[in-house]
């Protein structure tokens, strides 16, 4: 046996074979051209089926071909990672058609008369009318319960961190802070219409929706606080405390400082998960045409409601205007997203470890 | 996270006692006579001040969670003064009469409802959600992983009306051919047949649909976070041993993150079994018990609280308060024990940070 022979079993055995780098391409150009194909011959008219039937074959002639020359186990990585992109990308469909359809269907209802007039005297087949009076509802609303809600959520929040510390009381709030978490909005407003409605025999008023939002906003608060609040470094809880300076002003001047800014992030993106609710809303506010600037008097709409309302009503005049309603929604929630993650950037807590 | 904060708390509680010894009489001394700074100020009402401020910030604590049994004692209250006018069996009785004179009405259908489409939506949602997971946390490029993980953050923000508009007016024309499709091939699974083929599909199974595409996000969220908890040292030691990026998720990612999947579905799960809007808008409802999915029949809770209110007055709110009861109670289940189970996985894995 000469030593060549011998280094080539050797490397043979060492190395598997490999499908060559360009191979997925091939194979995929192939998957397409064969979707295209079948697509065409059994005259299939929509293109989803086609982008389907070219993922299916995608990963079959992935499969075989890597099952031949690098073995099974290769063969099932390839499958893996295949199923993970087109779990990926049929993922990413659906989320840019909803984009895509309030957007392109939106854009032309929104100008400067529908954000300044109401639905007031405008029929359900005209065209025209606004959001105005929505507009000022949702304003109106989610500022009473921004409120209401952030003071307690962050004062239960400075709890759970600075008071509580594991005891009874703090783990059970924390655990109902997660449950409440996923009440649903329905809920809240059934919660808020027995209470408020039924028994206090209160009317349908911005505020009544408000309470309900508050309800919602409330763990939202608290939990995104409490980790802001962790994050703070307890050198300064220290440093304070050893210049003599009591606790609570410790908290006050202190703590609540150095986090602020992940605070204000955390009570935006609560409200900006109020701002889309509808269902409370519905129940509580009730809705209408009319502009009414007072949340404690007469039924108010907002612009979730306006969307709901809008569709419902059926003509295309209507639901033209509750796309340019939800694409005004989209644009305040995102807004506010952006903001509050703006913000976290720039006002996080230096030097903290986590 | 603990330790360091606990330790901080002993120095918090001698301190008034030590400062009068040493540290005070200096300072009492000295600063009234000039007016007072704003510490020494507090030092004197201090004691007053802490004993507002925690009560002030326990109180909200208590607060929140009478909130939490107010709800339930609220819709208790009513529920029972529903379901006490009930002619029929609450909980069998499929119909939705509150109107008419003897009122009958029970959750049958419509908890039943709830349940399929809620189930359509996991389905669909679960395997999907995870694969972007594992995209994000393992398969994309770093830079493109962080903006992934931003978007689907932005995705869970946007509104449930939008989805319900968009389930209406776009998805519902769209599934005509996918309903005839699975009703010819798949009509043999039951769950598939269509009585009526050809019909509006506006049935559970598009609504399934519309939640499954709602809860992507938080499901991807929640089990993102898991997956790149995952110990480093657990992955390389898996492909050390030559296992594929396949091999290595298998065995070393999945059994790590288990109970953080679990938890993600079920939060996923809470958030399909409470959602009006989207199934408002899609859902064409019928009080009937139908189990052919593609069938537009069947109704939802949510939907049913919805849609009922408007028209309905007394006892009829009650029965649908009662009904919101029911959905209370489904979702804190749910919810209560995703995080139990999250909750347990911290205290084993000891992955705290």
């Amino acid at each position: 046996m000469s030593s060549l022979a011998t280094t080539s079993q050797l490397s043979s055995s060492l190395t598997e074979r490999r499908l060559p780098r360009w191979m997925p391409a091939v194979n995929l150009a192939l998957a397409v051209l064969l979707a295209v194909a079948i697509g065409a011959g059994f005259n299939l008219s929509s293109k989803p089926q086609w982008l389907l039937i070219a993922a299916i074959l995608y990963v079959v002639i992935q499969y075989v071909t890597s099952a031949v020359v690098e073995g099974r186990r290769h063969a099932k990585n390839y499958v893996a990672t295949s199923l993970v992109w087109v779990a990926f990308l049929l993922a990413l469909l659906p989320l840019i058609s909803v984009l895509w359809m309030t957007i392109s269907k939106g854009i032309g209802v929104i100008n400067a008369n529908f954000l300044t007039h109401s639905m007031n005297g405008v029929a359900i087949n005209q065209e025209g009318g606004g959001l105005y009076h929505a507009l000022i509802g949702t304003l109106e609303q989610v500022a009473i319960a921004s409120l209401l809600a952030a003071p307690i959520g962050i004062l239960t929040a400075v709890y759970l961190v600075e008071y509580g510390r594991g005891n009874k009381l703090s783990k059970a709030v924390s655990f109902f802070v997660d449950v409440m978490t996923g009440v649903p909005s329905i809920v809240a407003g059934l919660f808020i219409l027995s209470f408020w409605i039924i028994i206090l025999n209160m009317p349908f008023t911005g505020f009544a929706g408000a309470l309900a939002l508050a309800i919602l906003m409330l763990p939202v608060v608290v939990r995104s606080t409490e980790e802001m609040l962790k994050l703070v470094p307890n050198e300064l809880r220290e440093a304070s405390l050893a210049l003599g300076v009591p606790k609570w002003l410790t908290i006050t001047r202190v703590v609540l400082p150095t986090a602020l800014g992940g605070i204000v992030t955390g009570v935006m993106l609560a409200v900006a998960r109020i701002v889309g609710e509808t269902a409370p809303i519905l129940m509580l506010v009730f809705g209408a045409d009319t502009i009414n600037m007072d949340p404690f008097n007469n039924p108010q709409s907002s612009l979730p409601l306006f969307v709901w309302t809008e569709y419902s009503r059926g003509t295309d005049q209507s639901q033209a205007r509750a796309w340019g309603g939800a694409l005004v929604l989209i644009a305040v929630v995102m807004i506010l997203n952006l903001v509050a993650r703006g913000i976290a950037r720039w006002k996080a807590p230096k030097g903290a470890t986590r | 996270m603990e330790t360091p904060r606990d330790t901080s708390a002993p120095p918090s509680d001698p301190q008034p006692s030590k400062g009068s010894q040493s540290a005070a009489p200096n300072l009492a001394g000295s600063s009234p006579q000039r007016g007072g700074s704003s510490l020494s100020d507090s030092g004197r009402t201090g004691r007053r001040g802490d004993a507002i401020f925690k009560f002030a910030s326990s109180g909200s604590g208590v607060a929140l969670l009478v909130i939490m049994a107010a709800i339930a004692a609220f819709l208790t209250v009513r529920a029972v003064s529903a379901i006490s006018a009930d002619h029929g069996n609450f909980l069998t009785t499929s119909d939705w009469q509150t109107q008419a004179d003897p009122i009958t009405f029970g959750i049958a259908a419509i908890a039943l409802g709830t349940l399929i489409s809620a189930v359509v939506a996991m389905v669909i949602a679960v395997p999907v959600a995870l694969g972007i997971a594992l995209f994000i946390s393992h398969y994309a490029p770093r830079r493109i992983a962080q903006a992934l993980g931003y978007v689907v953050d932005l995705l869970a923000a946007v509104p449930s009306i939008v989805f319900g508009l968009w389930g209406a007016l776009f998805l519902v024309p769209h599934m005509i051919g996918v309903n005839a499709w699975l009703n010819q091939y798949f009509g043999w699974t039951y769950i598939f047949h269509q009585n009526e083929p050809g019909t509006q599909p506006r049935s559970l199974f598009t609504v399934g649909i519309v939640l499954a595409i709602m809860i992507l996000p938080i499901i991807t969220a929640v089990s993102r976070e898991i997956f790149l908890q995952v110990p480093r040292a657990h992955e390389e030691a898996a492909l050390a041993l030559g296992a594929t990026r396949w091999e290595m998720i298998r065995t070393a990612v999945i059994p790590f993150g288990r109970s953080g999947i679990i938890s993600a579905s079920m939060l996923g799960l809470g958030r399909a079994l409470g959602e009006t809007m989207a199934v408002a808008t899609v859902l064409s409802p019928s009080y009937v018990i139908n189990l052919h999915i593609l069938d537009p029949a069947g109704s939802t809770i949510a939907q049913t609280i919805a849609n009922q209110f408007g028209e309905s007055q007394g006892t009829g709110r009650d029965a649908l308060i009662a009904a919101g009861l029911v959905l209370f109670v489904i979702t804190l289940l749910v919810n209560g024990a995703a995080r139990l189970i999250i909750a347990r996985r911290k205290e084993y894995s000891g992955a705290d940070a």
